[in-house]
């Protein structure tokens, strides 16, 4: 019965479809008028908090288009369901890369989902781009060269972290939470480059799952240890207990948050500012809830375009900021194709971007490419809770010299 | 020692709230011989509906009460609306229903509410910890709920001719029927209240986890290992359950197997007892009659 | 009649391999393999009345078990299969015995247990080395012969076929025989059963067995088609896919679980294309629709027609 039903829908679509594929466009995905771009997220399922993601892009095309879009063409942003599942990605990329026949692939989101796509989207010469996850495997030009990342990734991140330890307290004894997955790992993996040999002497590690109730356990064994310095890679909901409950327990650690869980609306506030005072983290984005930025003319820009095209978005949810600045890079990345949206071309193009500065990324820190080095963001700065909000130390740290 | 008395603590805090999500689950049971996988879902919506109206200006406790009657009314008609055309199908097809059930509220919840985590206040306020830094008032607070809940639960059942006739509409519908129960109401009137029973458990959960969509996932599975482990035709048995469960998971993690493998051994530790004592440790044995 | 119903039916499976395009044949392949999952989970649930919530832990194993040896240690496809068997096979008869003294509601959680602990065990730095942990492993599915001249999808969709297609044929042969005599037997009434002098443990335990090989069979053959496998890639949601395949295909029936395989893999497309905001919603209303107008399944409702009257397992239970 669905069958049916499906093949039907299929048929009608196609039937719509024809008119647009012009024999002229020698481009997959490219017509006179238009271009077709294909993502994947979480629009059901566990980690569906990010499919707002997907609604912040799709808005950014929307007003594109609205100014007369790229070089002519309109934007065709479809975003398909995958529920982070990995075999649900590789169906839904193959839909939209076999039967809707886009031009290529944006940010779709998550590690296993995109490591189940990898190989696929680089045998096909499919763009794969700015992919929405921060593993540090995404950046290999030689063997995947159409597979791009754009987030500095997490491993990065917690080398900033181990080495800032490294020169403060160089005989710290160290404390490590991490999500028992891809992106808590990459926590414990940063620390350990870093570290080396002295790895097990100085640190002790507790995990928790994403379907646990509380970290409230691992904080107290982890305090237990007695460690000076605290260092957390977990998400926003357990992020914002943690730090609850390090106060509450009177624990002081030198306390290190990942900056995927470091909103001021979506952890900080919850915590309670005060608990988290002196907390240490390092972000490439303005925190939009942060009054530093209240009139930063990038941060009006950004809320200009939510007041406008996402009217209910969740203001303090700082994948909006995260969505703006990705949606950015792509349409910068459209604009410098010139005329030759060619799978060639696009790649060749986001391979190649100069230095820029994005609305919702923090000062000095920039969205750069080249043909060698797909880390796009590689710059990151450390900041320091101060009850009410983020303030900036240190010099902008280049992420491939730490 | 100190740091066993912490983890024991903290077991005991985390055991508090499977205890108040098993004592609802618990009364569907007891209501319908179901297990409503939905039960969690529906908790997490209930506790989003009082945090709508506490951000609405409304006192704590005026929200608090205001949602056990709106969640009451959800479960009723949940009932009525979704499980009464099913109601002689197979029991697989009511899990079924169930899992449709869990789909749409969690997706729903997310796509109203948003899926950014939020704090829940605590009518139970206190600057740091009490008791030479063991336990917050809230957790202390949510234990006196739920022990006062599980109280009211038995009373209910045990003390009450509606709590008699809902069990015997449970146990046996055709012949509750021949002695004038009105079976279909006392379906109604189990999921109201385990609807209403849930909301607590939200409520008071909420505090301490955050709220969020996905709050109930993660634990309603503890919950439901504690209310088969205690029996989940006792009340009493599947609060002490749920306390079991917590600080089994919490002491496994911390000093057995390390935290990545603590849910498998809480969860193999649990089937044990379940293989030696099939129907809990406080459950009433049922013998079948051929 | 009944070869001429066979050929037809081969006919059509066969069909697809020139009929469609790559995408939509392999979409049917995964289609078959969640059929053919669906068919394990039908056996223990359906024709044995075990409560299974955690079949997608079988399916898990028997990836692993395809994937661990054709990643590592250059295997052929072929190869891994009675390895996959056999391993699932063990697991499923160890999961069978706490079976043995568990029923309804605690067989459900102690299934459902074992599908949310899989990840975390394939997880754990003790397997990592083989699991590959949570980055998983990647493999090549099996290359057509030559001489097929086939495209890979036409030959995977080939493969997934003939592997589904056998193990239908056998389970069809084992249900009808005595053992799926038995095996309803103790479903319908297993004081009866013991009664006639029935093993019954013994009988539940391969019970158990049989349907993990069949449901680990699909996760093989789900490696090699998906070319990956993770942690992610089976989580408890995996099972209640399987579960939600086979209650709306119908419990305890052979040709229903190709429709619930079918009815998993495509629904959640059509939700979706009905509604990107909240497919999650979609779906589950389809489902409880579904449900509401056809309680047995798609086999309840292919009984109707039929006259031979059934016994309708979990009726009797509920």
């Amino acid at each position: 019965m669905s069958t049916t039903r499906r093949t039907i829908l299929i048929a009608s679509g196609a039937t719509l479809a024809t008119p647009n594929i012009a024999p002229a466009q020698e481009a997959p995905g490219v017509t006179a008028t238009e271009i077709r771009i294909g993502s994947t997220n979480s629009l059901s399922g566990p980690a569906s908090a990010y499919s707002v993601i997907s609604t912040c892009l799709t808005a950014m095309f929307r007003r594109l288009n609205d100014e007369g879009g790229v070089a002519g063409r309109r934007i065709n942003f479809t975003v398909y369901d995958d529920a982070y599942s990995p075999p649900r990605t590789l169906e839904q990329t193959r839909r939209l890369v076999e039967q809707d026949r886009v031009a290529f692939l944006f940010n779709q989101l998550g590690t296993p989902t995109n490591n189940a796509v990898h190989r696929y989207v680089n045998q096909r010469r499919v763009p794969h781009l700015f992919l929405a996850t921060g593993a540090d495997k995404w950046a290999n030009p030689r063997e995947f060269p159409w597979t791009i990342g754009w987030q500095p990734s997490y491993r990065v991140e917690a080398q900033i972290y181990a080495k800032h330890i490294l020169e403060t307290r160089p005989n710290a004894r160290i404390a490590l939470l991490y999500q028992n997955d891809d992106f808590g790992r990459d926590y414990l993996n940063g620390v350990r480059d870093v570290l080396g040999p002295r790895f097990d002497s100085m640190v002790r590690t507790a995990t928790n799952e994403a379907t646990d109730p509380t970290v409230d356990s691992q904080i107290v064994q982890l305090q237990a240890s007695g460690a000076d310095v605290l260092v957390c890679g977990v998400i926003p909901r357990f992020a914002a207990q943690a730090i609850r409950r390090v106060h509450e327990i009177g624990w002081r650690p030198m306390m290190f948050m990942t900056n995927v869980s470091v909103s001021v609306g979506a952890v900080m506030e919850p915590a309670g500012k005060e608990r988290g005072v002196g907390l240490i983290t390092s972000d490439y984005r303005k925190d939009q809830s942060d009054p530093a930025w209240a009139n930063d003319p990038g941060m009006n820009e950004w809320r200009g375009f939510m007041q406008r095209f996402v009217p209910g978005g969740d203001l303090t949810d700082n994948n909006f900021t995260y969505g703006y600045g990705v949606g950015t890079t792509m349409i910068q990345v459209l604009r410098q194709c010139g005329n030759d949206f060619s799978r060639e071309n696009v790649m060749r193009q986001a391979a190649n971007i100069a230095p820029m500065d994005v609305a919702t990324l923090l000062p000095g820190i920039k969205v750069q490419t080249q043909p060698n080095n797909f880390n796009v963001i590689r710059q990151m700065q450390l900041q320091r809770w101060d009850g009410s909000g983020w303030v900036r130390f240190g010099n902008v740290i280049e992420g491939a010299n730490v | 020692m100190d740091g066993f008395a912490h983890q024991l603590i903290a077991g005991i805090a985390t055991g508090g709230i499977y205890a108040s999500v098993a004592l609802a689950l618990v009364m569907i049971y007891q209501a319908t011989h179901h297990v409503n996988f939905a039960q969690g879902e529906m908790a997490t919506l209930s506790t989003f509906i009082a945090l709508t109206m506490i951000q609405a200006g409304l006192p704590y406790w005026v929200a608090f009460f205001a949602t056990l009657v709106v969640s009451f009314i959800i479960g009723a008609l949940v009932e009525r609306i979704l499980m009464r055309p099913v109601q002689n199908a197979p029991v697989l097809t009511h899990v079924g229903v169930f899992i449709g059930m869990l789909l749409i509220i969690s997706n729903a919840t997310g796509w109203v509410f948003g899926h950014t985590t939020k704090a829940f206040p605590t009518p139970f306020q206190s600057d740091g910890l009490l008791f030479g830094g063991l336990v917050s008032a809230h957790e202390l607070g949510s234990t006196a709920v739920t022990l006062a809940v599980l109280i009211l639960v038995y009373l209910f059942f045990a003390h009450t001719s509606l709590g008699l006739a809902m069990r015997a509409a449970a146990y046996n519908p055709r012949s509750a029927r021949l002695v004038g129960i009105r079976v279909g109401w006392m379906l109604a009137l189990g999921w109201g209240l385990a609807a209403a029973i849930g909301s607590v458990a939200g409520m008071m959960v909420a505090p301490a986890v955050f709220l969020d969509p996905n709050m109930m996932l993660g634990i309603l599975l503890y919950a439901f290992a504690g209310a088969l482990l205690g029996g989940i035709d006792n009340p009493a048995g599947a609060v002490g359950g749920g306390f079991a469960v917590g600080v089994l998971e919490n002491l496994a993690g911390a000093y057995v197997v390390g935290t990545e493998l603590k849910l498998t051994v809480a969860l193999v530790i649990i089937i044990g007892v379940l293989v030696v004592r099939p129907s809990g440790l406080f459950g009433r044995v049922v013998f079948s009659r051929v | 009649m009944k070869p001429l119903l066979i050929a037809a039916g081969l006919a059509l499976a066969l069909l697809p391999i020139w009929a469609l395009e790559s995408f939509h044949l392999f979409q049917l392949t995964l289609a078959v393999i969640m059929a053919l999952a669906v068919l394990g989970l039908n056996i223990v649930t359906g024709y044995n009345g075990q409560i299974s919530l955690g079949h997608g832990a079988f399916f898990a194993v028997g990836a692993y078990a395809t994937a661990i040896p054709m990643s590592l240690l250059d295997w052929s496809f072929w190869a891994t299969l009675p390895v996959s068997a056999i391993v699932c096979g063990v697991v499923g008869w160890g999961v069978g015995f706490p079976a043995l003294r568990l029923g309804g509601l605690y067989l459900a959680l102690t299934t459902f247990a074992l599908a949310v602990a899989v990840p975390q065990i394939l997880k754990h730095k003790a397997v990592e080395a083989w699991t590959g942990g949570v980055q998983g492993l990647f493999l090549l599915k099996p290359e057509a012969p030559a001489w097929l001249a086939l495209s890979p999808d036409q030959y995977m969709y080939l493969v997934a076929l003939l592997v589904a297609g056998l193990c239908y044929l056998l389970t069809a042969n084992l249900l009808r025989g005595r053992i799926g005599r038995a095996m309803m037997a103790v479903r319908d009434n297993p004081t009866a059963a013991e009664a006639m002098g029935m093993d019954l443990a013994s009988l539940k335990t391969r019970t158990f067995a049989v349907s993990a090989i069949i449901t680990g069979m699909a996760g093989s053959l789900s490696a090699a088609v998906v070319e990956f496998v993770a942690p992610d890639s089976f989580t408890f949601i995996l099972s209640i896919s399987l579960f939600v395949g086979m209650v709306v295909g119908g419990v305890g029936s052979i040709l229903g679980s190709v429709f619930g395989g079918l009815f998993v893999l495509f629904v959640p497309n059509l939700a979706e294309a009905i509604s990107r905001s909240a497919p999650g919603v979609i779906y589950g209303a389809i489902l409880i629709l579904f449900l509401f107008i056809l309680p047995d399944g798609v086999a309840g409702l292919v009984r109707r027609f039929t006259t031979k009257k059934r016994i309708i397992p979990g009726r009797e239970t509920s």
